[in-house]
């Protein structure tokens, strides 16, 4: 299968320190795969430099053949990658379905003079734009709760709408980072089917870092494992729980066993 | 009440905003007209008026944007100035050309000067914006400083606009009906992006950047537009002021003149046109009303503002929501339903 997402020899490095050294990793167009590592191993960092927060130091990133290096942030989302942030990051001043309705602002066909004349092309796009908007927050069962400001929301269904929020800017590739922090078990459940179904139903790639194993081990088809920003391992959940550099790097023991 | 949230999206209803803006410029024509106000109150009517233009368009950029813009009056001075040079330098050959001063030509004129005074502080603000929106938070607020302060020793050293010693603008042509009528269009323009999918994008870019640029919206861009868009209006309620008070210094422009405008707004409630205007009017008429206490007026009006600051830190008026009476709200509206109540 051809591959969706590219990275080439990435470094990452923050004056002295590389958060990221020399990764590769290929993400094919319906994949989900896992990222994994202990504190700092520079996950976060390598979802920074994907979606172009970072510029890498060097190495090459492309997207569907294309390359993103360079790009700013939100060219780089209107190609096709949506992500959601580990320290939760929605509109806190917006309402739940406004949070999900600002996501279509960067394919609006009508322009700015229609937006202050506010005729047919303004209003019809409007009402497209709701109509599918109450339709993505349905089927993650947000919509009664669309009225209210996005802070009002339990952890677990803030993290829920940032998901929504970021498949709503119609991605081909999801980054997750750390989508199960502060869910509880039954929760965690739940976001398990929540990833496969996305998977699925939008037919998308998903990035995921996680620190539940749990999770991590249980939905990702491949796992690759950072340490220090170098990857030391990559293969399936069944080859990564057996390999002893991940084991003295990152699982111990202990999560093997158990 | 409908200001903040118009009725505009209504499908039946799409005209609602742009009778608004109608009934709003017939409703200045009126009062310019048959309405006879002392020369005292059409002074303080206008001032209201331009203060609102200016306040309503800087709250697009500080509040609906959250980019702290300190130099609002900069704009304001590059409107003034470059109407006044529109006027003073080429109305008499404006006059020769079209057949000589009357209602026509005079009319024409000013709306030629009060849009290029507009152009003039638009263009200025794309120049200073693009590098300078790039700053954040404090750091925006001194180089936009800088900037006003920067046009202000500009204007001092510019001796055919008169230098320091002041302008004397030749026409007298700003009235009640031309400056509600701008201040209007300033409402509208603001109310109707705001409320709009392009307003939303203003509003990412002051909730959270990061967030913003990760769901496709150019932050860059929006800002800027804002930008450039308060600045156009600051233009004109520039050259609205030149043509009314006939007399221009680069002093009036100062960093005080800033200042006034962005209390307007943070006393209105960030980000909340209607608490804005009210707050443009009463902070207009406060120091009218003081006068008669000379000595202590600049300090009751501060200790006005203190008082005020304390009591309702989020403004006059922000943190309530407008809602529409019952009789207005039967049907949904497409574009506002889920709103926050
Ligand atoms: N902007 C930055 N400037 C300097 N150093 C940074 C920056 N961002 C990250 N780092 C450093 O890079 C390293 C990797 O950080 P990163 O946040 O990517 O780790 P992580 O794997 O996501 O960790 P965690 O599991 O705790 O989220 C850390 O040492 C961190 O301190
Ligand atoms: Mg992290």
């Amino acid at each position: 299968m051809e591959t969706l997402l590219d990275l080439r020899e990435c470094t990452v490095q923050f004056g002295g320190l590389t958060a990221v050294s020399a990764l590769s990793l290929q993400i094919g167009p319906n994949d989900l795969v896992g990222l994994i590592g202990p504190n700092g191993a520079g996950k976060t960092t390598v979802f920074n430099v994907i979606t172009g927060i970072y510029t890498p130091t060097s190495g090459t990133i492309t997207l569907a053949g294309n390359s993103i290096v360079g790009r700013k942030a939100s060219a780089i989302a209107a190609r096709g990658i949506a992500r959601t942030f580990q320290n939760i990051r929605l509109f806190p001043s917006l309402s739940v379905y406004d949070n999900v309705r600002a996501a279509f602002t960067m394919r609006l066909r009508h322009g700015i003079a229609h937006a202050l004349w506010r005729g047919k092309p303004f209003l019809k796009e409007e009402r497209e734009i709701k109509e599918q908007v109450l339709e993505i927050l349905a089927i993650f069962q947000l919509e009664k709760a669309r009225k209210v400001s996005c802070k009002s929301l339990s952890y677990g269904d803030q993290r829920r709408l940032e998901i929504v929020r970021a498949l709503a800017t119609r991605p081909k590739l999801l980054l997750l980072d750390e989508p199960a922090a502060g869910m509880n078990p039954r929760e965690k459940g739940d976001l398990m089917k929540l990833i496969q179904f996305v998977k699925q139903k939008f037919s998308i790639a998903v990035l995921l870092v996680e620190h539940d194993m749990k999770v991590v081990m249980g939905i990702c088809q491949r796992i690759a494992v950072l340490d220090y920003g170098v990857k030391i391992a990559e293969g399936t959940p069944a080859e990564i729980q057996k390999n002893p550099k991940v084991i003295e790097a990152y699982l111990g023991e202990e999560t093997v066993k158990a | 009440m409908s200001l903040s949230s118009p009725p505009a999206d209504r499908q039946k209803g799409s005209a609602y905003p742009k009778l608004w803006l109608i009934a709003a410029i017939i409703a200045s024509l009126l009062v310019s007209q048959f309405v006879h106000l002392n020369p005292y109150f059409s002074i303080v009517v206008i001032n209201i008026g331009i203060n609102i233009i200016l306040a309503v368009s800087l709250n697009l950029v500080n509040g609906y944007t959250g980019q702290f813009s300190l130099g609002h009056a900069g704009f304001m001075a590059i409107g003034a100035y470059s109407a006044a040079a529109v006027t003073s330098f080429g109305g008499a050959r404006w006059f020769d050309s079209l057949g000589g001063v009357n209602n026509a030509t005079t009319t024409s004129l000013f709306i030629v000067a009060l849009t290029i005074g507009g152009l003039a502080a638009a263009l200025a603000g794309l120049i200073v914006g693009v590098p300078s929106l790039r700053l954040k938070g404090d750091y925006l607020a001194i180089a936009t400083l800088g900037f006003g302060e920067i046009i202000r020793v500009i204007i001092q050293n510019t001796e055919t606009m008169g230098g320091s010693r002041g302008f004397s603008v030749s026409g007298i042509y700003t009235t009640i009906f031309w400056t509600y009528t701008v201040a209007a269009i300033t409402v509208y323009v603001v109310v109707n992006l705001v409320n709009s999918a392009y307003g939303r994008g203003f509003l990412t870019v002051r909730d959270d950047e990061i967030a913003a640029e990760a769901i496709g919206v150019n932050t860059t861009k929006y800002k800027v537009v804002a930008f450039v868009l308060a600045s156009f209006f600051a233009g004109i309620a520039g050259g609205l002021y030149a043509h009314f008070i006939g007399y221009l210094t680069p002093e009036g422009f100062g960093f005080m003149k800033s200042i006034e405008i962005i209390v307007m707004v943070i006393l209105g409630g960030m980000g909340n046109t209607v608490g804005v205007i009210f707050a443009a009017v009463l902070l207009t008429i406060l120091p009218e009303v003081l006068r008669p206490v000379q000595e202590y007026r600049m300090v009751i009006y501060s200790l006005m503002l203190i008082i005020l600051m304390l009591t309702r830190p989020q403004g006059l008026f922000g943190g309530i929501t407008w809602r529409r009476p019952a009789w207005l709200r039967k049907k949904r509206t497409p574009v506002e339903d889920g709103n926050p109540a």
